[in-house]
Order: C-alpha cells, then structure tokens, then sequence
C-alpha cells in the first residue's frame, strides 16, 4: 500500500477542499480537480574532477482545474490559503457559463495508492551531500582511469521528493510520495585535436543505495569513457536506406516516438494524429507486441497513480501487430468513450494534465539477437540514442544514434558517427522482420517533452531487425 | 541576512509575474489558464565555495531556512578560486529604460477572440483546412528584481504577447494529414499584426504541405528558410556558449581569432535593442548588457561570456549572464542576430538548378563537440531555380563547422521574431538522405 498523505502536510482542512471543490464544480462542469504538491529537488555536479556546484529547491501548490465538454479551465497557486483556493477556483470554472454557486460535493473518502512501487524513504532520497560528492569523485577517477585520452567528465546527480495529493469532484481524495533521482555521465575524450563524447546515466524511482549496488555508478562511468573513446575511431554514417539492427534497451526510443505520442488520446479526440483512424487495423508486423505499464516497480516512468488520481495500469497499444488501445487521462476517455488507463500526468502544479507516456516497450520475441545481426549482409546497427522527435499529424519521426556499428555481411565492424534515422510512425513497424528474446528496459533517464512540459518516461526494447528505414549519413553508398 | 549565516557574498534574484493563455480549437474555447506566481533564488559564496536555491515561499522563517540550508550546502562543495560576484565596479551604474513593457491588460474576452479571428482566417483559407491542433493567444508580465552583496540593486519589467496558430490541412485524395503553425510574439500588444494575417500564413504553410513526397539521397545546394537559418544561427549560439567552451565542449574551442564564415558574414548579440525579445538592461549578474560583435567579416571575434566562465577563459564578462531563479548563472543570447544581405528569398532559390528548400528541421541529430550535424528535414525542393514540389521524410547532414564555411548568399529578410533571428541563407552543399 502507497502512504496516507495528511490533509494538514498541505495545511488545508477537509472543509476548504470541499468549499472549493463546491465553488469549482458548477452547473455545467462535468468534472473538477484539485492537485497539491510539493517538491524538494537537489543537485550536485562535478566538472574538472571539483564538485563545484549544488543547487536546491523548494516548491509548493495547488492548480485547480474544471472541464466542460471540451474545455478546460485551470489556474494555480503557490498560497495554499482558503482564499487563494477560491480564487483559483472562480478562475476555473470560468470557461463553464453556469453562476457561480455552491452544488452539493461528496464528501471525498481519504484514500491511498493499492500499491506502493516505490517503498523508499526520504532518508533513502536525502543523502547527505558529502555523499554524493563522494560518488561523484570516484566516477571522475574511475573514468579517467579507464583511458588517459579521457580529458573532463561531468556528472551531475540530481534528485526529487514530491508529495502529491489530489482532491476530485467525483469524490476521490487521494496522495502519494514519488521520489525519483537520476545520475549522468558524460566524457570528453581527445586525441590529435579528435574530441569526442560519451554519455551514460541511469536512475529511476529508488533511494541512494541503488547506484551503490553492483558498483553501478563505476559502471555508468567506464561506459561513458568506452563510448567516448570509442567515437575517436568512428567513421562517417552512411546515407540512404538500410537494414538497421536496433540493440535492446534504450533504442526503444523508437516505439515512444514513431507510435508512443501518435497513440495520446489528445490527438485522436482531435484526429489531428496518423493513427486517427487505424484502430483495429494492422500497424505493425505480427512479431510486435507493445504496452505502455506505469506499474514496474521503482522505474523512472513508473506511478503508484496518475496525477488524477487514477492507478496506473498496463495498456496493449499493439498487440501481434494490430493497433488495440489509446492511453487516455479522465477528459479525453470521457470525450472519447473509452477506459481511462491511468496516463493522465502533468509536470508540476502549474501545468494542466496531459495523456502521456510511462514506460513503453516491445514484448520480447523468438529470435537469438546474434542471427538479427548475422541475418544483414549490409546495415546498421545501432545500439545507443540520443534525443528523438516526431510531428504526430503526418507520422515522421526521427532520432538520432549515439552509438551505432557498421554492419558488413552479418557482422559487426566499423563504429560510425551519429546518423538521424527518420520515418513514418504508421509504417515502420511494419518493416520490423525479427525480434530478439532479449528484452531489456532503459536505464533510467528518459525525460519526455509535450506542450512544453517535461515528465520522467521508461523506453525498452529487445534487439530487432528493421528492414529498411532512412539513416541520415554523410556518406553516399 | 546571508552574510550571518557565515556567507561572505551572496545576490538574490526575485522574479514575479503573471500569464493568461486561451486556446481556441474549432471555433469553441478549449483551454483557459491563469496564474499569479513568485520566485526567489539565492546564491551564497562562503569563501570560494558557493551554492544556489530557491523557493515559492516568501515567509520570513522559510527565508531565514533557506538561508541556512545554502550556506551548509555550499559548506559541503569544493573551493573554487575563479568562483565569485564580478567586481563591484563592472556592476551596471545605469538602467535604461528598453521599452519592455506595455501595461495593456487584456481581458479575457478579448483575448479569446483574437484567438478565434486567427483560426477562423486559417479555417477559411482553403477547403483543404478541415481541423486545428487550435489557436493560443498568451499575454504575461512580469518583474525581475536582482540585488546582490556589493550593494548593487536593479528592476525591470516586461511584458509579452503571442498568438499561435496550428491548422492541419487534409490531401483530399490519399486524405494524409500536414499540420503546420505560425505565430508573433511583440512586447507591445499595438505591435501585433492582425489575428487575420497569422492565421492565413499559418494556413498557407499547411496546405503547401501536402503532397510531400521523398527524394533520392544526393549532395546538393540548401536554402534555410528565415526560421531554419534562425536555428543554424541558435547553433552558433550554443557552441559560443561560454561554459561549452572552458569544458572542451564546443566545436569552436580554440577558433576566436580565427576565420569561421565568409566574409560577408556577420553575427551581432545586442542587449539594448529597443523593445527587443532578448533585450534587458542588465544581465543576470547585474552587469550592464551591450552590443557585442561575435563574429565580424567572418572572423569570430567574441564568445557569450558571463564573470565565470569568463574567468575560466581569461577573458571579462560580455555581460551575458542569464539567471534563472533556482540556477547558478549561466550564458544565454539577448537579442543575437545574423545581419542580412541584399537578395531576397526568392532571388536566392533561383541560384539553385537542383537543390533543397528547407522550412522545417525535427530532432536533435548535432553533436557540438565536433559539429557533426544530421537532422530531419521538410520543405520544398528546388528545380530549376522554382520551388517544384514539397519533400519530407529526409535528413539533411553536415557538419557545423564545414556549413559555416559554405555559406553562399545571406538574404535581405532579417525579421526579429524571437531572441535569436536569422534573414534566408544558402549553404553551397550538403547531403540529403532520402530514398
């Protein structure tokens, strides 16, 4: 079970959230909510083997939101008074054309998350900070020691505690504490003048102890250094269409880009996404399985509930190949008919909720990922990613590789430069010819951009075969 | 109260303001929000070791708290010798007033009919416009007060309003979806053009859209229309970065001095621009802004530099410090801009017998390291010196430091839409991946 969060730990009493859930909740509104928070973050970072910086925050509020039909109304504040309540609510329920009035609300029955995900303490997430300086200067020696040509190594740690609580019209009121924390590598590696770079990280929603387990902060460093290192040999990407093997882990980057963002019910309410219309139909080749689960234990785009309260849950957005489902928040399943599936989440207090991404992941297939990689006479393969984009209405997705190897007939040579691979969302998984048994989930450092606002994700994926798609070299074959 | 707590320099930076945003979708209100809110930083130096924070809550205890915390956090890092407030003499002794603020406060009403005039002139445009991703017209202001331990003291207000239009134009054959936008954003709400021109531009781009197709993979001219050439210009920026530099991080480490571009090319940051996006009369320091010349006949003449990573470099400050709240200082553009040429956009693609006429790049394909660029691109292709059919679906792929050096013609069409502009500009060659 998930914590009881104390009405009084935001200083408000049952009375004002029902005042100002009444005051929002007008004739004409389907649907009101309250969001509090309150969030501690910290960080340190390391440049030029001195931990020089540390930085804190403190933030804390409440946004109040009110739907009809298809609007929305919100507003937020950072004073958590009855009055400031209110005024944000009479800011709310603006956009409904009912007077303003008290309707009878629920009293909300004070509940917790069925599950806790991520048992973790604060102690677990506030470490002291001689400790993550300690962390943090053995990454540098470690990463150093690993290569003389390694010339700098910044880190950074950065962690999070926030407590929510959410108050709805339709009688919820519920809370959770969701710590996350995140640890980045990166190298400069030089050369003759060759500079090169290398990053790696991981994190999720665990306490301090994690990176210490199975020295997996040592690990993020020498991996930082190899890929450095290892781009000062790299070759210009080629250029055209090819084959491309895609590693396990975080190339499933793919899946959130090329059909994740296109499956947000928001756009398909709207039908401005690709995939409007395919629902039941054929999206992908029969050996593509894909859910998004925000119910892994401590990963970084896992929730205990969603930020209206919702629990999250497993959704098949494709299942052997045919398009099943949309991930929905409360307004988009009510406008569209459909389940809510517990993915309606907002960056902070001050931002309107979103349907969005947690963790999304191709199911592991039959293939040996060694016969993926022999089984391409000429192509790519590439196992690292940094950043990728799509525009949702015409379907173009790209992103770009960080890591990635010639493939020569069936094996593995050259390391080349970055290329941008792009294509169509509703097309490529169609392309997808073999599937590896090797499933691996990211590491945990994916952060996910939508109207501006930032939320914590998880990608994963086995090794796959894609049989043709565009790399963005700059080398004519 | 900082300087009890054992500091013995320290600045402050409140930053205030409020926002109302309504978005129109299909003629009805889909989105109204509003918001008051208030944030201050505090950055304390205990000898050469230093620490930042920040809080919503403006009480005496929780500052008293807060103030306590830095110090012990900035207890817990090393000692960093160039660390430190720049010196009290370099502080800005003046504060001009810029023209930053308009006190036109617009009621909700009006707001969401400007939106709706905006839609409604792209909606009717063409019988191609079916839907809309919607219209958003935002209005905010807002205050910045920085003060630090030398004494020194300075405010400014500003204020921004921007309307944005998205309408998704449908191909009436194979029925594919092109969505595109377009938007202005002026400090001063009597700047604003007609919700009716935004919206029939935002219309224009849409439709043109369809019908895109991909080409073969080859080498050949690129045209970077005014908002492609503005982030080639942003990636100039970046890599100027004064803090990308002293870490190795940049492909322009070790260039100052050195030939970059043609010399026909030209790179101005000015902090003082009346009315402008980026301008602001003192940087996050509280030293005072100025115009300063990155690169001059093509000769990088100036990294963006702030007290810090100016130290790091042996050079002063350019007074480009940007401070956001919670953050120590970093570098950021004010108002950095590429001067224009004398030929227009259309003078410039009829230079080009076969080539790419580029209006949109997607992803985050540039290593800034070594320059290396590859990007998803869309636009239009070129025959003949005519814009002959749109293309998508392609990467265009280079590298920085090469595509500075290929800058053939820089058009006449320099127009301030956001903090960081840049006019048309044709680069000699590149690589597009395609089919």
């Amino acid at each position: 079970m998930g914590q009881l969060i104390p009405l009084d730990s935001f200083g408000v009493t049952e009375r004002d959230l029902v005042g100002a859930l009444g005051r929002v909740k007008v004739r004409d509104v389907d649907y009101a909510d309250l969001y509090f928070e309150s969030c501690i973050s910290e960080s340190v970072s390391m440049e030029e083997s001195l931990v020089k910086r540390a930085t804190k925050s403190i933030s804390q509020g409440v946004g109040v939101r009110a739907t009809a039909g298809e609007k929305t109304g919100f507003a937020y504040s950072d004073e958590l008074t009855r009055k400031d309540l209110e005024l944000a609510a009479d800011t709310a329920r603006y956009i409904a054309s009912s007077p303003a009035g008290t309707q009878p609300i629920p009293v909300p029955v004070h509940a917790r998350p069925s599950r806790d995900l991520y048992p973790v303490s604060q102690g677990q997430v506030e470490v002291a900070t001689a400790d993550r300086v300690a962390l943090l200067n053995q990454i540098d020696a470690e990463a150093r020691r690993y290569d003389p040509r390694i010339k700098n190594v910044l880190a950074s740690f950065n962690t999070e505690y926030k407590v929510v609580m959410v108050a709805t019209s339709d009688g919820t009121l519920i809370g959770d504490v969701q710590p996350l924390s995140r640890l980045q590598v990166t190298c400069i590696a030089e050369e003759q003048g060759n500079r090169q770079i290398g990053s790696f990280g991981g994190g999720g929603r665990i306490g301090f102890e994690f990176y210490r387990e199975r020295d997996r902060y040592l690990n993020y460093a020498r991996e930082a250094a190899r890929i450095a290192i290892l781009n000062l040999s790299a070759v210009d990407a080629p250029a055209g269409v090819m084959p491309v093997v895609l590693g396990g882990g975080w190339p499933g980057i793919l899946l959130h880009e090329a059909i994740g963002h296109g499956l947000e019910a928001d756009f398909n309410r709207k039908k401005t996404s690709a995939f409007s219309a395919l629902l039941g139909k054929r999206v992908a080749s029969d050996v593509c399985t894909i859910v998004d689960d925000g119910t892994l234990p401590g990963r970084r785009g896992s929730l205990n509930m969603d930020d209206e309260g919702t629990p999250t849950s497993r959704t098949t957005l494709i299942e052997r190949g045919i398009l099943r489902g949309y991930i929905t928040d409360k307004l988009n399943a009510r406008l569209m008919g459909i389940p809510v599936t517990g993915n309606g989440r907002r960056e902070s207090y001050q931002s309107i909720v979103l349907p969005r991404m947690t963790n999304t992941f191709m199911l592991a297939g039959q293939s040996a990922p060694e016969d993926i990689i022999k089984s391409v006479s000429q192509g790519l393969y590439a196992v690292s990613f940094g950043g990728g984009q799509v525009d949702i209405t015409n379907g173009k997705f790209v992103f770009s590789a960080s890591e990635a190897y010639l493939i020569e007939d069936g094996r593995i040579t050259k390391p080349v430069k970055g290329a941008t691979l792009i294509g169509s969302g509703p097309e490529i998984l169609t392309k997808v010819s073999m599937v590896g048994h090797d499933l691996q989930l990211d590491e945990g450092i994916g952060t996910c951009g939508k109207e501006g606002q930032s939320v914590p994700v998880g990608v994963g994926l086995p090794t796959i075969r894609i049989d043709e798609i565009t790399v963005g070299g700059t080398q004519a074959r | 109260m900082a300087k009890r707590g054992g500091a013995t320099e320290a600045d402050v930076v409140i930053a205030d303001g409020e926002n109302l945003s309504v978005q129109i979708r299909l003629g009805a209100v889909d989105r109204l929000s509003k918001a008051r809110e208030k944030r201050l930083g505090l950055r304390v130096f205990v000898g050469t070791r230093s620490a930042t924070t920040s809080t919503s809550d403006f009480s005496p205890e929780s500052l008293n708290r807060l103030v306590g915390e830095t110090c012990t956090l900035a207890n817990a890092v090393v000692e960093d010798p160039v660390s430190g407030l720049p010196a009290a003499e370099q502080l800005a002794k003046e504060q001009p007033d810029l023209d930053l603020y308009d006190e036109t406060k617009l009621e909700t009403d009006k707001q969401i009919d400007l939106a709706k005039r905006a839609e409604a002139a792209a909606m009717a445009l063409d019988e191609r416009i079916t839907n809309s991703e919607g219209a958003d017209f935002d209005s905010s202001s807002g205050r910045v007060v920085l003060g630090n331990s030398h004494g020194f003291v300075g405010e400014y207000r500003s204020s921004s309003y921007s309307l944005a239009v998205s309408p998704v134009a449908v191909d009436p054959v194979s029925g594919a979806m092109q969505r595109d936008a377009w938007y202005e954003v002026q400090r001063k709400f009597s700047k604003m053009d007609t919700p009716e021109s935004i919206g029939i531009e935002a219309a224009r781009r849409a439709v043109r859209r369809l019908g895109a197709r991909k080409v073969a993979t080859k080498r050949v001219p690129v045209v970077f229309d005014q908002e492609t050439a503005g982030s080639l210009l942003g990636n100039l920026c970046s890599a100027a970065s004064g803090y990308s530099l002293y870490k190795g991080a940049s492909f322009l480490t070790g260039q100052l001095g050195k030939q970059l571009a043609p010399e026909y090319v030209t790179v101005y940051d000015d902090g003082r621009m009346l009315g402008g996006l980026g301008s602001r009369p003192f940087d996050g320091e509280g030293l005072p802004t100025r115009k300063n010349t990155i690169v001059e006949q093509g000769v990088l003449k100036s990294y963006l530099l702030d007290t810090y990573s100016g130290r790091k470099l042996g050079l002063p400050s350019t007074g480009n410090a940007s401070r956001s709240v919670g953050e120590s200082p970093s570098v950021g553009p004010t108002n950095f801009y590429l001067v224009p040429g004398t030929k227009s956009p259309e003078d410039i693609i009829k230079t080009v017998k076969d080539g790419l006429y580029v209006t949109e790049l997607i992803g985050f394909g540039i290593n800034m390291v070594t320059g290396d660029y590859s990007r998803g691109a869309g636009g239009f292709w070129i025959e003949n010196g005519e814009l002959a059919y749109p293309v998508e679906e392609i990467t265009i792929a280079g590298n920085l430091k090469q595509m500075f050096k290929d800058i053939e013609i820089i058009g006449s069409d320099l127009v301030f839409r956001g903090r960081i502009t840049s006019p048309t500009i044709k680069i000699a060659e590149m690589m597009i991946a395609g089919n």
